[in-house]
């Protein structure tokens, strides 16, 4: 019989905590064990262990202390400190004196953990954290204890079940408990098997698989196939809606980036390949107002939005009076000069701003994943891009059909010399959607801040994918961009398992060139006067 | 038509004063001359403006202590865009225009290998300051940072017996470096008998921003019951997505370890690490180290700067001692003359950054200590494992089918890149 290898070193801690207890009259004190900190890893380790079997008060508030790195060496004393507050004053307390002194961080020395000692941490602390009396801490304490393969453990979940009083927390110790089962019994229960069919935790899987695996022929190796197939069979739709949720995202960022353009280049008819930068411009104000205000990360991204569509907006205006204005009609030289002009603005941002990438952090709210089940989680970040970028269409869409700044791109789109006739500036109003377009691109770059590295390279990634979709979509339609989009970021997302996500992107590409072939006005072609020449 | 005229004249004239300055500062003192060749715009800007300012820093000191041979050193430098076709051009106007006496630069293996058609037909003299794939050995480059075996093997040594490591995702940018990196681990892999079926590679295109499905199929394969770790060589900044993305799945590092062979503290400076924390790194330096070279290192480097929050990094430490070896070779052979120099090179000694000593080897690479650290919350490493003493630099791979029998040795006499120790014939073929 083989346990896995993963658990090769649990088995190793185990021994030794077993060790500790049978000596457990000549158990260190706490004094020891808390100096053992100071010690190489395997001290540390050991100290672990120590406080664990100690059953100190204060064991699971040191230990979470240790694992947030807010243990610290006094250089002098010598004795392993907890760290109260850095502000107004850095205060330390001494373990085990409670000693409480203020410090400087100087005449400290951080105490280090490794990979190995973290793991073991979480582990020791969720065997605390059992008896929480919060539910949902003891729902993930189980959670992490899956597997373990301490048997102290099981008597201990046996017992804790019949006091627990949340259905999910018992449910949870129900499989964790049909696990070891699974894992440990010469014979497991027919019972245990059907639980851990039922279940989608990984662990619940694994042990199966082994059961399977150990002795196919057997009645419970028979059991644990049927229960396996079961589980596929829900893992497969899951797994389905996974790609489809990754296919919207990835599509949702593709459509934030192009929609922009769909206004410049759909609307406008300029081929601008500075939008890239003015994308970049939008994340770049994110790391601006970030910097203003350090405190409120989670209102700064909110008030980057703004600020981008005004930093960007400011410069698209700039850029079509200062440039593309003497350039209407000229369609090859409007994509050389804009093209001149993505280059300097780049070189711009290298020279004043720094080569290097700029670290734009990410709020709270916005890290993390929901977890529909424990093989489903979406996360955060891209499910709030998805409704973003639904957002922005929205508004975009309805600033274009229902307004009057609306009407007058259309008109000035659809047949410029008429519509001067009937009193509309056309000047004007070419340079304020222009602007419009170029803010959008800005509000992409916050979104995009979120996701990918801020740097002067930002905006090249996405210029070729933003053309793409207008192009695929049907100029001019903002429909089209959407679906594009979309359809593009799930058809990406569907081959990329299969083919690699080198040769998914090259396929995508070839469909596009072939669409394009069939169909030269893409999905949604523009109807009208003008689309005719 | 009256503005372009304008134009070219204004920019004529200002090329021409520009030329005329320059050539008179030229001829104005006898001067051994360095050559700079890193890209300062384009993708890789990011990484290569640092050992631009780290070279400049060195000659600087250099200069302080009276130069070289009684004259002054001056750095010529060049802009080759992250253009891998103007590495060769900007390398042939070095050797030839500037009439350089010695080359530091590139960064990216494909713009090596395009300058190094040059470097040999001109004869020049390069120092290669990146860690790299192998497979090479030029009499013309001196090769300071790490080959596969001063990197990838320990660190993967480290994770299959100190970690207990089964199964491997090998994830990669796709180009030269990562492919055959990967192809050496996996021979590698599959001799210490892990079976193919735990063993997933993974190549994605440059500059990769979307990387869910792929963190999700690394979770799918790390929670099939064995420990399971990543190998990377996703190269400059795509890791920056991968890694945010990896901190959104909540893979932590003691589930699955990343372990990246082109991430170092200048790379971190750009991403928040607080959700990476454990995360490795295998190089042959880390800016933690406490010894008193590498405190000195460090605040003649920010003082350099003027920013007290730059940090260094591996490739900074490999021209540090690159430039170190070379000022002696100088010294040495008392000429800047490429053969001389070449043959005083072997067997240079200078005190790493992080304690021992670096030696040139016959095949132009160095004898370096490894270390592999864990990212902390502030963006440095801690040193969780490191070799006892120092590993040589191999040219050839000892794993590869092809390379096995294959050693560099320039020294009397086999002076061969490419010598195979069964035929005992040398190929001319340097790479």
């Amino acid at each position: 019989m083989t346990y896995p290898a993963l658990t090769g070193w649990r088995q190793l801690v185990l021994t030794l905590m077993l060790l500790c207890l049978s000596f457990g009259s000549r158990a260190a004190t706490l004094d020891e064990s808390v100096a053992l900190l100071n010690g190489s890893f395997n001290d540390k380790s050991t100290a672990v262990q120590n406080l664990m079997s100690v059953g100190h008060d204060q064991t699971s508030v040191w230990l979470q202390a240790l694992l947030d790195g807010n243990l610290y060496t006094d250089k002098a004393s010598n004795q392993v400190v907890l760290l109260v507050a850095e502000q107004p004053e850095f205060s330390v307390q001494e373990l085990v004196s409670g000693r409480t002194y203020s410090s400087s961080k100087s005449d400290l020395k951080r105490i280090m953990i490794n990979n190995a000692l973290r793991k073991e941490l979480r582990v020791a602390l969720s065997s605390l954290a059992l008896t929480s009396a919060d539910s949902q801490v003891r729902l993930t304490a189980v959670r992490s204890l899956m597997g373990s393969p301490d048997p102290a453990l099981t008597e201990r979940l046996t017992s804790l079940q019949l006091q627990e009083t949340n259905s999910d927390v018992r449910d949870a110790m129900t499989v964790a408990l049909a696990i070891n089962e699974v894992r440990n019994a010469s014979k497991p229960g027919r019972n245990a098997i059907e639980v851990l069919g039922d279940s989608l935790e990984p662990e619940a899987r694994n042990a199966l698989q082994q059961l399977h695996d150990r002795n196919p022929a057997a009645a419970e190796g028979k059991l644990a196939a049927k229960s396996l197939a079961n589980i596929e069979r829900k893992i497969l739709w899951s797994g389905y809606i996974e790609t489809l949720f990754f296919g919207l995202s990835l599509g949702s960022v593709l459509v934030l980036a192009a929609i922009g353009l769909a206004i410049t280049f759909g609307v406008m008819g300029i081929i601008n390949m500075a939008h890239g930068e003015l994308i970049m411009l939008g994340a770049y104000t994110t790391y601006g107002i970030q910097l203003l205000m350090p405190d409120h990360i989670g209102l700064s991204v909110l008030v980057s939005i703004p600020a981008a569509f005004v930093v960007s907006g400011l410069m698209g205006i700039l850029i079509e009076r200062s440039v593309i204005r003497f350039l209407y009609g000229r369609p090859l030289e409007t994509l050389l000069a804009t093209f001149g002009i993505s280059l300097i603005l780049q070189q711009l941002v290298r020279t004043f701003v720094s080569p290097q990438n700029r670290t734009v952090q990410t709020p709270d709210w916005m890290t993390g994943s929901l977890e529909l089940s424990p093989v489903l989680s979406l996360t955060w970040n891209r499910i709030y891009i998805l409704i973003f970028c639904l957002m922005v269409f929205a508004l975009l869409f309805v600033l274009l059909k229902r307004t009057r700044l609306g009407l007058q791109v259309r008109a000035v789109s659809q047949n410029r010399a008429m519509a001067r006739a009937m009193g509309v500036r056309s000047a004007r109003v070419d340079a304020l959607t222009f602007g419009l377009g170029s803010g959008i691109a800005g509000v992409a770059g916050v979104a995009l801040s979120q996701l990918t590295n801020v740097g002067p390279n930002l905006g090249q990634a996405y210029i070729i994918d933003s053309f793409m979709v207008v192009v695929f979509g049907g100029v001019g339609n903002l429909w089209g961009t959407l679906v594009a989009g979309l359809s593009l970021g799930v058809a990406n997302k569907v081959l990329e398992p299969t083919a690699g996500a080198v040769l998914a992107k090259i396929l995508v590409l070839v469909f596009i060139i072939l669409f394009i072939q069939k169909f030269p006005r893409g999905l949604f072609p523009q109807k009208g006067r003008s689309a005719e020449g | 038509m009256k503005l372009k005229t304008s134009v070219q004249s204004v920019l004529l004239a200002t090329s021409v004063m520009t030329g005329t300055l320059f050539s008179t500062l030229v001829e104005a003192a006898d001067t051994i001359k360095v050559g700079v060749l890193h890209s300062l715009s384009g993708t890789m800007a990011i990484s290569e403006t640092t050992l631009k300012d780290t070279v400049l820093m060195m000659v600087e000191e250099q200069n302080k202590k009276g130069g070289l041979l009684g004259k002054k050193l001056e750095a010529v430098v060049v802009d080759p865009a992250s253009n891998w076709p103007l590495f060769a051009e900007k390398t042939r106007e070095l050797l030839t225009k500037d009439k350089v006496d010695v080359i530091f630069g590139c960064w990216t293996s494909v713009s090596r290998k395009s300058a190094l058609p040059v470097l040999e037909e001109l004869n020049g003299l390069m120092f290669y300051p990146v860690q790299y794939e192998g497979e090479e050995s030029s009499k013309n480059v001196f090769y300071t940072g790490a080959a596969p075996n001063q990197q990838a093997i320990p660190a993967v040594d480290y994770l299959m017996n100190d970690v207990g490591v089964k199964r491997w995702v090998l994830a990669g940018t796709d180009y030269v470096y990562p492919r055959t990196t990967n192809k050496i681990l996996e021979a590698y892999l599959k001799a210490k008998g892990v079976p193919e079926s735990d063993i997933m590679v993974n190549y994605t295109p440059f500059g990769h921003s979307d990387w869910q499905s792929i963190v999700s199929d690394i979770k799918k394969f790390g929670s099939e019951g064995k420990k399971t770790a990543v190998v990377s060589t996703i190269n400059g900044d795509a890791n920056v997505p991968f890694y945010k993305e990896l901190a959104n799945q909540q893979i932590s590092a003691e589930d699955i370890p990343v372990v990246a062979f082109s991430v170092g503290e200048e790379e971190l400076s750009g991403i928040d690490t607080k959700p990476l924390v454990g995360h490795l790194a295998a190089w042959n330096y880390f800016q933690s180290v406490d010894t008193p070279e590498n405190a000195a290192f460090i605040k003649q480097w920010q003082a350099y700067t003027k920013n007290p929050d730059r940090v260094t990094n591996d490739p900074m430490e490999a021209t540090y001692i690159g430039f170190q070896m070379w000022a002696q070779a100088v010294e040495k052979a008392k000429t800047t003359e490429v053969e001389k120099v070449e043959q005083a090179m072997i067997g240079q000694e200078v005190k790493n950054l992080t304690g021992g000593t670096a030696v040139m080897n016959k095949n132009h690479h160095l004898s370096k200590p490894v270390l592999i650290g864990e990212i902390q919350d502030d963006g440095q490493f801690s040193v969780v494992w490191q070799t006892e003493g120092v590993v040589p630099g191999d040219a050839w791979s000892d794993f590869l089918p092809g390379s096995k029998d294959l050693i560099a040795d320039w020294t009397a006499p086999i002076k061969c890149g490419n010598y195979n120790t069964v035929t005992k014939t040398c190929s001319g073929q340097n790479f």
